[in-house]
C-alpha cells in the first residue's frame, strides 16, 4: 500500500512537471486548473474538515491579487499614475525589476490576506452554521464594492498588471513560467495540508465539525484552531490570487478579484463534487469540474450556465458525498475503512 | 481533604424562569456527591453554571479556591473540571480511538503546538481506557455508529482520557442496558478510588445514586431542597413529596 502510494504520487508529479510539453496548447488552461485545485483544497479546510461553510475565501483571493500587483508596480513607480490610465505604457519594468517586484508581491500576497483572515476571523468565527455562511457571503461582496471605489487601485475600471518584460523569451516561456509557479504552489498546498491533517490540527478541525460544544467542554481552544485554519487558507489563496492576477494581466474588482459569483461558488462546488472532508476529494473535484466547465464553454456556448446548473444538480442528487464519498462507500476496502462485522456486533460487557 | 468545589449562593434566571435560586453546595476532594431532583429542577443548569457555559447572575463558584464563574468553558476544563452531557456528545464521524486521542490534554497547549504530532503512546492509553469501559472491540467503529448507551460509555472514557481532577457526570446511566448498570457503578467507584477523581453525579436512578454517593443534594424548583447522607435523603419527607407529589 505504501509503495503503491509512492508510485502514484511520483507518477502524478512527473505528469504535472511534463504536462506543458505534453499538452502545449493547454498550458494556461492547466495553470488555471491548478489555481482551482488550490481554491478547492483551501476551501475544504473550512467547509469540509471544520464544517464551516465559508463563502468568503474569495476575499483573500482578491486581496492577494491587488496586493501582489500593487507591490509589483508600487515598488518602482507611482501607483496612482499607473492606474490613472495607460500607466503600463508610460512605465516599463526592467526584467530585474519585474521579477523582484513579482516575488516580493507574491510573498506579501500570502501574508497580508493571512493577517486579514486572523483579524476578521477573530470577529466572525464565533458565528456558527448559516450565520457564518451568510456573514462570509457579505464579506466578498463588500470587498468587491469597496475595491471598486478606491481610485489608487483603479476603482471600478480595474488595473493592469505589469506585462511580461521584453527581451525575456516569448509568450510560451511566460506561460511555462506561470505554469510551474501554479504547479509548485498547488503541490505545496497539498503537501502542507496533507501533513497538517495528520497533526493535532486536523483532529481538532474534525472535532469542531462533529461537535464544537463538546470540543470546548473538553478544554480545546476551538477559536484558536478556527482562526489558524482560516489563516492557512488565506495564505495559500492569497498567493494563488497574486498568480492569477498576473496570468490574466488585468484586475477587475467584481469579475476577477472578488469574483464571488464565479470562483467563490466554484470552490464550494469543486470540493463538494470531489468529496468534502477528504484530502483528494477537492483535487479530483477541481480537475473534473474544470474539464467539464471548459467543455461546456466550448460545446454549449450560450447554454454553458444551464449545463453547469445541470452538473450541480447531478452532483447534489447522485453524489451527495462527492466522488470520494461515493468511492468509499462502493469500494470500502480500497478507499475507506473496513470494519469487522464481529466488532460491529460485539456486545459491551462490564465485568 | 479540603473542599474542591464550592458553590455559594448562585442565582441563574432565564428571563422570568428562576432556574437556580440561592444554591450553595460544597464538594469535598476525593468524594462522590450526588445531585438529584425532579425534571426541570435546575440540575443541568447548575452544571452549566459551574463549567461556564453561561454566566451566572449572582453568587460565586470556586474550584480549588479559584473563582471560575467568569472563566470560559475551555479554561475551566483545563483547570481540571470537566463535565459530560446528558444527551451524549461525541465526535460522530471520527472513530472511537480518534475520539479518545483528541480528548487527551496536551502537555503544552499554545499557538505553537497547534501543528504538533499526536504522541504515539497515547493510542495505547486510549485502548486501555476503552477496555476499561468495555468498548475495546468497538474502537475502530465510528463513534456515531455506536448505540446511545455505548456513546455514554465512550464519553466517560473520553473524560477519563483528559485526566481531570473533578468530573461532573450528567446521568451516566441513562439509556444504558440495566444489566450493565452495576458495572458502571463499579467503574465510577474505581475512577474515584484509583484515579482519585472527585465526582459530582446527576442521576435519576435512585438505586444507583444511593449506592454511589456519599452525600446527596436535592434540588426542586431551582432551589436547594435538602442535603445529607443517602439514608437521610431517602427518608426525607420533602424529597419524597418533590418526587412523588405531596398527598
Amino acid at each position: 500500500m505504501k509503495k503503491n502510494n509512492l508510485i502514484l504520487y511520483g507518477s502524478l508529479l512527473v505528469l504535472g512537471l511534463f504536462a506543458p510539453f505534453i499538452f502545449p496548447a493547454f498550458k494556461l488552461q492547466i495553470s488555471f486548473m491548478w489555481i482551482l485545485v488550490i481554491l478547492a483544497l483551501t476551501w475544504d479546510v473550512q467547509g469540509g474538515q471544520m464544517g464551516y461553510n465559508s463563502f468568503g475565501n474569495i476575499l483573500f483571493f482578491g486581496i492577494g491579487m491587488y496586493i501582489c500587483a500593487g507591490v509589483q508596480i508600487g515598488m518602482f513607480f507611482p501607483l496612482a499614475e499607473w492606474t490613472a490610465s495607460g500607466g503600463e505604457k508610460t512605465f516599463i519594468h526592467m526584467p530585474s525589476q519585474y521579477f523582484q517586484g513579482f516575488f516580493i508581491g507574491l510573498i506579501l500576497a500570502g501574508i497580508v490576506p493571512a493577517i486579514v483572515a486572523a483579524v476578521i476571523g477573530y470577529g466572525i468565527l464565533g458565528l456558527r452554521g448559516h450565520y457564518f455562511a451568510i456573514c462570509t457571503l457579505g464579506l466578498g461582496i463588500a470587498a468587491g464594492e469597496i475595491a471598486g471605489g478606491i481610485e489608487l487601485i483603479g476603482a471600478g475600471q480595474g488595473m493592469t498588471v505589469p506585462p511580461w518584460p521584453k527581451g525575456i523569451g516569448d509568450t510560451e516561456l511566460r506561460s511555462e513560467f506561470f505554469y510551474y509557479l501554479c504547479f509548485v504552489l498547488m503541490v505545496a498546498t497539498f503537501i502542507f495540508l496533507r501533513w497538517a491533517y495528520q497533526t493535532r490540527f486536523g483532529l481538532v478541525l474534525n472535532a469542531i465539525r462533529d461537535n464544537e460544544d463538546k470540543a470546548e467542554a473538553m478544554g480545546i481552544h476551538t477559536m484558536r484552531y478556527k482562526i489558524i485554519g482560516w489563516v492557512v487558507s488565506a495564505f495559500f489563496v492569497g498567493i494563488a490570487g497574486g498568480l492569477m492576477g498576473n496570468m490574466v494581466g488585468y484586475i477587475e474588482p467584481t469579475e476577477i478579484a472578488f469574483a464571488g459569483a464565479t470562483y467563490g461558488v466554484f470552490m464550494v462546488l469543486m470540493a463538494i463534487l470531489g468529496g468534502k472532508g477528504t484530502l483528494w476529494g477537492p483535487v479530483i473535484g477541481a480537475i473534473i469540474f474544470h474539464i467539464f466547465k471548459e467543455g461546456f464553454w466550448i460545446f454549449f456556448l450560450g447554454w454553458q450556465y444551464v449545463a453547469l446548473g445541470m452538473l450541480i444538480i447531478i452532483i447534489v442528487v447522485f453524489f451527495p458525498e462527492g466522488i470520494m464519498g461515493w468511492l468509499r462507500e462502493k469500494y470500502p476496502e480500497k478507499f475507506g475503512e473496513v470494519v469487522d462485522e464481529a466488532d460491529k456486533k460485539a456486545q459491551v460487557e462490564l465485568k | 481533604m479540603g473542599t474542591i468545589l464550592e458553590v455559594d449562593k448562585v442565582y441563574k434566571y432565564f428571563g422570568g424562569v428562576k432556574a437556580n435560586e440561592n444554591i450553595s453546595l460544597t464538594v469535598e476532594q476525593g468524594s462522590i456527591v450526588g445531585l438529584i431532583g425532579p425534571n426541570g429542577s435546575g440540575k443541568t443548569t447548575l452544571f452549566n453554571s459551574i463549567v461556564g457555559t453561561h454566566p451566572i447572575d449572582k453568587g460565586t463558584i470556586k474550584f480549588e479556591d479559584r473563582e471560575v464563574s467568569k472563566l470560559p468553558v475551555p479554561v475551566v476544563a483545563k483547570l481540571g473540571l470537566l463535565r459530560t452531557f446528558q444527551q451524549t456528545r461525541i465526535y460522530g464521524k471520527l472513530n472511537c480511538i480518534q475520539n479518545m486521542l483528541i480528548s487527551s490534554k496536551p502537555e503544552k497547549d499554545n499557538i505553537f503546538t497547534v501543528f504538533s504530532k499526536i504522541p504515539e503512546d497515547l493510542t495505547e492509553k486510549a485502548e486501555k481506557l476503552l477496555e476499561f469501559v468495555g468498548l475495546y472491540q468497538k474502537r475502530k467503529l465510528r463513534a456515531g455508529d455506536l448505540s446511545f448507551g455505548q456513546q455514554k460509555l465512550l464519553e466517560l472514557a473520553m473524560a477519563l482520557m483528559n485526566e481531570p481532577k473533578m468530573l461532573l457526570l450528567d446521568e451516566p446511566t441513562a439509556g444504558i442496558n440495566p444489566a450493565l448498570i452495576n458495572g458502571i457503578i463499579d467503574r465510577l467507584i474505581k475512577v474515584n478510588k484509583e484515579f482519585g477523581i472527585t465526582l459530582l453525579v446527576i442521576e435519576h436512578n435512585m438505586r444507583v445514586i444511593m449506592n454511589l454517593a456519599q452525600k446527596i443534594f436535592c434540588l426542586a424548583h431551582g432551589q436547594l431542597l435538602a442535603e445529607g447522607l443517602p439514608e437521610q435523603i431517602k427518608n426525607d419527607k420533602r424529597v419524597i413529596n418533590a418526587y412523588l407529589g405531596a398527598q
